[in-house]
């Protein structure tokens, strides 16, 4: 057993975990966050997406001690207007009047999801997406090193981490790239990697 | 999953004396494959030592150019590095290739090279496999191939390596660097990983507490025309059936120097020497490309199974050489 405390949605959660918990199972079972979907619960779906520092990684595959003093963001903490800590929501972009997150909204107005399950993980990795794309990293279709256009190959290409059962790419993909637009993430130049 | 005791210790060489002193430890680097294996039941230490956040994250350049790449470096990083994807494009599209966005940002430089095979009998432990428990048998002989090796496999073990950086690490003349119980030493990454002979259990040469610190990478003019060709069950986010990583050099119709390797077809990351030696000096045709992949695939050996077997990923493997090398020589042309 291992005493952590994780910062999860801005706030400070002290707990004492089994160190063979996995920070989805810490978040859900433990916390009652559960936001976080367990999806496959091996990495090979995306439903579990936090961002942790800042970053998309996978829940799952994460054990919940290497997270003591972590920050940790949930698709519940995205749209948070005023944190404890005082932080901007994760993203840097300001939520809307209804409490939603610019991608969480997109995704709305897009009606980019079916059953929904796997929608947390997905506009969590998007909003991580986005951050790296607006900071010129580069994806497995970008070609040379121009920052490319978030065009549909991108984004495919960028979430293809995220599985949706119902198959709402068709809905996904337009979304994300709303968000973006919005954001003004989706211009070229908009950042380029050192 | 078995109970473990679980240490963050505050440097590298405290890292190595942890593991080092219990056969029944392991090293945790971004976890995407051990925490996965724990879950399985694939791996069942007593000891989980965590490493990812102390080992080296930056990437210096030496004197004379070399690039060390710190072993706690994400793949992410490594993928998006302004040097690397100018000098070493190869190894950049590898990295992008393998994977997820997510994983990407968990995985590090170190561990990726270190990430067990994907077999789904090694993955299964209801299975008998001689990697997973030697001299168990391996039921990938007769079993689905589809995914397994066609060259360099012997009769006890099948598996490829799953890994796409490694491939491109091959093709570049990485060295590792590696800190042991007696201290520090450098190999060729091209020694790093060892084909299974009788003893599949074993990976790499690396022995228990040898912990990868860094990867350097040399510098390599030709590698700045270089390229990461992956084919796949699906576009995104699937392991490799089979990859080509290649760098050429092309003076007025002539390949004047060339490095490749194949992944998702051998136990290591397969540099290509055959291959290159017919590449050197030779005309950039379609005929030279095909001799290229005739010296290299003369011993592959498909293996068969109720799936259809491998025996695909000999052609299959011949036209994404040519392909890549095809696509360089324009480039460079250009």
């Amino acid at each position: 057993m291992s005493e952590i405390t994780v910062h999860v949605d801005g706030t400070p959660r002290r707990l004492t975990v089994d160190t063979r918990t996995t920070l989805l199972d810490a978040l859900r079972e433990r916390l009652g966050v559960t936001s976080p979907k367990k999806g496959c619960d091996h990495g090979q779906c995306g439903a579990c997406t936090v961002l942790s520092g800042g970053r998309r990684v996978l829940s799952c595959l994460t054990l919940a001690v290497t997270q003591d003093g972590a920050r940790v963001v949930t698709a519940e903490g995205l749209a948070a207007h005023d944190r404890p800590d005082g932080e901007r929501p994760a993203g840097g972009q300001r939520s809307d009047d209804d409490g939603l997150h610019p991608v969480q909204r997109a995704f709305v107005d897009c009606d980019a999801f079916q059953c929904g399950y796997c929608t947390p993980g997905q506009v969590v990795s998007a909003v991580g997406m986005l951050d790296e794309f607006a900071r010129g990293w580069p994806s497995a279709v970008t070609e040379g090193t121009r920052p490319p256009r978030l065009d549909r190959a991108e984004v495919a290409e960028r979430m293809s981490g995220n599985l949706c059962r119902c198959a709402a790419y068709v809905n996904i993909v337009p979304a994300v790239q709303r968000a973006a637009a919005e954001s003004g993430t989706a211009a070229p130049g908009a950042g380029v990697a050192e | 999953m078995k109970p473990f005791e679980y240490r963050s210790p505050a440097d590298a060489a405290a890292a190595v004396r942890s593991v080092a002193g219990n056969p029944a430890a392991v090293f945790l680097g971004g976890g995407t494959n051990l925490v996965d294996h724990l879950k399985l039941g694939v791996a069942a230490p007593d000891l989980v030592v965590h490493v990812a956040d102390l080992l080296p994250a930056g990437i210096e350049e030496l004197d004379g150019g070399t690039l060390r790449i710190g072993a706690g470096v994400r793949n992410s990083d490594l993928a998006a590095d302004r040097r690397v994807r100018e000098r070493f494009p190869v190894l950049s599209q590898a990295l992008l290739s393998g994977a997820s966005g997510q994983l990407r940002n968990m995985a590090t430089t170190g561990g990726n090279p270190l990430q067990r095979t994907r077999c789904v009998y090694f993955q299964d432990v209801t299975t008998p496999c001689n990697k997973r428990q030697p001299g168990s048998g391996c039921s990938a002989v007769g079993g689905w191939t589809r995914h397994h090796a066609v060259l360099g496999a012997s009769e006890h073990c099948l598996a490829v390596h799953p890994s796409d950086m490694a491939v491109a690490m091959a093709a570049l003349d990485a060295r590792v660097r590696v800190l042991g119980p007696d201290g520090e030493r450098t190999i060729p990454f091209t020694g790093l990983h060892r084909l299974p002979a009788g003893t599949p259990e074993r990976d790499t040469v690396l022995e228990h507490g040898d912990l990868i610190t860094a990867i350097d990478l040399p510098p390599l003019p030709l590698a700045r025309r270089s390229a990461y060709r992956k084919v796949r069950d699906r576009a995104s986010y699937a392991f490799a059936l089979v990859s080509v990583a290649a760098a050429v050099e092309v003076r007025d119709g002539v390949i004047t120097d060339a490095r490749v390797a194949f992944g998702g077809v051998a136990h290591v990351p397969w540099r290509a020497h055959r291959a290159e030696r017919v590449l050197r000096g030779a005309p950039a045709t379609e005929e030279t490309y095909r001799a290229a992949a005739d010296a290299e695939l003369a011993d592959a050996r498909p293996a068969d199974g109720p799936d259809g077997g491998n025996a695909f990923k000999i052609p299959l493997l011949r036209r994404t050489l040519a392909a890549t090398l095809r696509g360089l020589v324009r480039e460079d042309a250009r």
